[in-house]
């Protein structure tokens, strides 16, 4: 797998390919970023509305909830996890299929790095884009949220502005980014690792894609918690 | 001249190529034939390298292949074009960005004169106006010659065609042989073919070897083939009850 990282056979060449992956990884994923974190702004501020029932506590934290809900947690980890699913059986397949199609051998047999030519411009694609998915989704939870405030009348729209601007920690966004970049690593490392490794047909190419989803998404539950105690704890 | 000395290799622990000692020759088809199974494919790879042997050398103009440095190997592969059983076509790229491919990968041509030279090699595999198409839009004919047009685009010094009749009609199979053998003779290329279509032994075998279970059983020509001895190639070459009756008269006849 050290072939990945040296230098690509033609910087030319490795520019197209990664303009292609940020079309099919990043652009492509923005609807579905889009509608999870509205939905879920929506039901993080929903949620905590309806489970606050101590009069003493002002109702603009729930703005703040959701936000920092959003900033911390949401944005980088669950979109991670649902990219890992999203992107990882992609690039799984796609490396796999290439691979019993004896297509990766063709790229062998010419002289191409294909470790390097197939995967690298993934990695460089997701850790430019994903950051901008992450924020992407920040904006629109917190937006769904109030949404949801102002078609349920849980809440209204003054506390709920208020209490998203309350206590803004700027850090916050910092670490959501830096999770997110080594998210990026993992969600197209690992599955590129088992489809460029398949060995048999179109069944062991759904194995690898299995299990190279599988294994993303646990790195980065494991991550998630090494990176908050690293970052966060004080 | 490309040669192999004494080459072994080993699939989890079971020895699929026994000691195999064989030349090739610059400016010939040199054909590898035998059963389905019988080890041509792992061979035709344990010579590019896309398998590692475990015992003996691979040499190409007297230098050793296995000695060389990573890059050194791939300066060497720039000089070689491989035709895969299953074409092995980019499917995300047409069929001109498949042919243009090395281009862009190792050349220092401008945009036109790829241009021209992707064109030239679609011409001459009577290949034109699928530019645009993508693989998955052609026949397997056509799949083909693209991919041999994408193997001879930089001007190969040896050329791999493994199966190049697989999955086509007799006819169209007899098309892409005489093209691989005219391209052969045409710019002075080793070629290598993996077959077990006696029409191509028979049409351009003018170096053929016979491996049965991983061993060479034979070589020779296609004008000596019919006449061998050795049993298990007169079991592939007359491998239907007919044929095997009538090189029983002919041998009759001739003794
Ligand atoms: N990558 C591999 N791993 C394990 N066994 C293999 C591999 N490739 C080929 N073999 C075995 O090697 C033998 C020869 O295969 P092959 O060279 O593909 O035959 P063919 O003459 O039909 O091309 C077969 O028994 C096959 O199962
Ligand atoms: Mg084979």
């Amino acid at each position: 797998m050290g072939k990945v990282f040296i230098k690509p056979d033609r910087w030319k060449m490795y520019y197209r390919q990664t303009f292609r992956e940020i079309e099919s990884l990043g652009l492509n994923s923005i609807g579905i970023v889009i509608i999870i974190s509205i939905f879920m702004g929506a039901v993080i501020t929903l949620q905590t509305r309806y489970n606050l029932e101590n009069p003493l506590i002002p109702l603009y934290l729930i703005g703040l909830t959701a936000r920092d809900t959003m900033l911390l947690e949401f944005s980088s980890t669950i979109v991670g996890l649902i990219l890992a699913g999203k992107v990882g059986s992609n690039i799984a397949s796609e490396i796999g299929h290439m691979r019993i199609t004896e297509q990766i051998d063709a790229l062998e047999v010419m002289g191409v790095n294909s470790a390097g030519y197939l995967i690298l411009p993934k990695v460089t694609a997701a850790v430019l884009f994903n950051p901008l998915l992450t924020i992407l989704s920040m904006f629109v939870g917190v937006f769904g949220g109030w949404l949801a405030c102002i078609s349920t009348g849980a809440l209204t729209s003054t506390d709920y502005i208020y209490g998203i601007q309350y206590w803004f920690v700027p850090f916050y966004i910092t670490y959501s980014v830096i999770k997110t970049i080594v998210f990026a690593i993992i969600i197209t490392t690992v599955p590129a690792y088992f489809g460029y490794n398949v060995k048999g047909g179109a069944l062991e190419v759904g194995h690898s894609s299995t299990r190279g989803v599988v294994t993303s998404s646990i790195l980065i539950l494991l991550f998630n918690v090494i990176l908050t105690q690293l970052l966060l704890a004080k | 001249m490309i040669v192999a000395e004494k080459i072994s290799k080993y699939f989890n622990g079971e020895r699929v190529l026994h000691d195999i000692s064989v030349s090739f020759e610059p400016g010939k088809t040199n054909l590898i034939i035998g059963k389905s199974g019988s080890g041509k494919t792992v061979l035709m790879k344990s010579i590019i390298g896309l398998h590692i042997v475990d015992n003996g050398k691979i040499l190409y103009n007297d230098r050793n292949f296995l000695l060389m440095s990573p890059k050194e190997q791939r300066e060497l592969r720039k000089e070689m074009g491989m035709l895969f059983q299953g074409s092995a076509l980019f499917d995300s790229l047409t069929v001109e960005e498949n042919i243009q491919f090395p281009l862009d990968m190792f050349s220092n041509m401008s945009d036109r004169e790829k241009r021209e030279r992707v064109n030239f090699c679609l011409k001459r595999v009577n290949l034109e106006k699928a530019n645009k198409l993508f693989p998955g839009e052609l026949s397997g004919g056509m799949q083909k010659r693209v991919a041999i047009a994408r193997a001879i685009v930089l001007n190969p010094r040896y050329l791999f065609c493994d199966e190049p009749n697989s999955g086509l009609d007799p006819k169209t199979a007899l098309v892409i042989d005489k093209l691989i053998s005219d391209i052969t003779h045409e710019y002075n290329i080793t070629t290598i073919v993996n077959t077990h279509d006696m029409n191509s032994v028979m049409e351009i075998g003018e170096k053929v070897v016979f491996i049965h279970e991983g061993r060479k059983c034979w070589e020779g020509n296609n004008l000596q083939i019919l006449n061998s001895k050795d049993e298990a190639l007169n079991d592939f070459i007359f491998a239907s009850d007919f044929a095997k009756r009538a090189k029983q008269n002919i041998d009759q006849t001739s003794s």
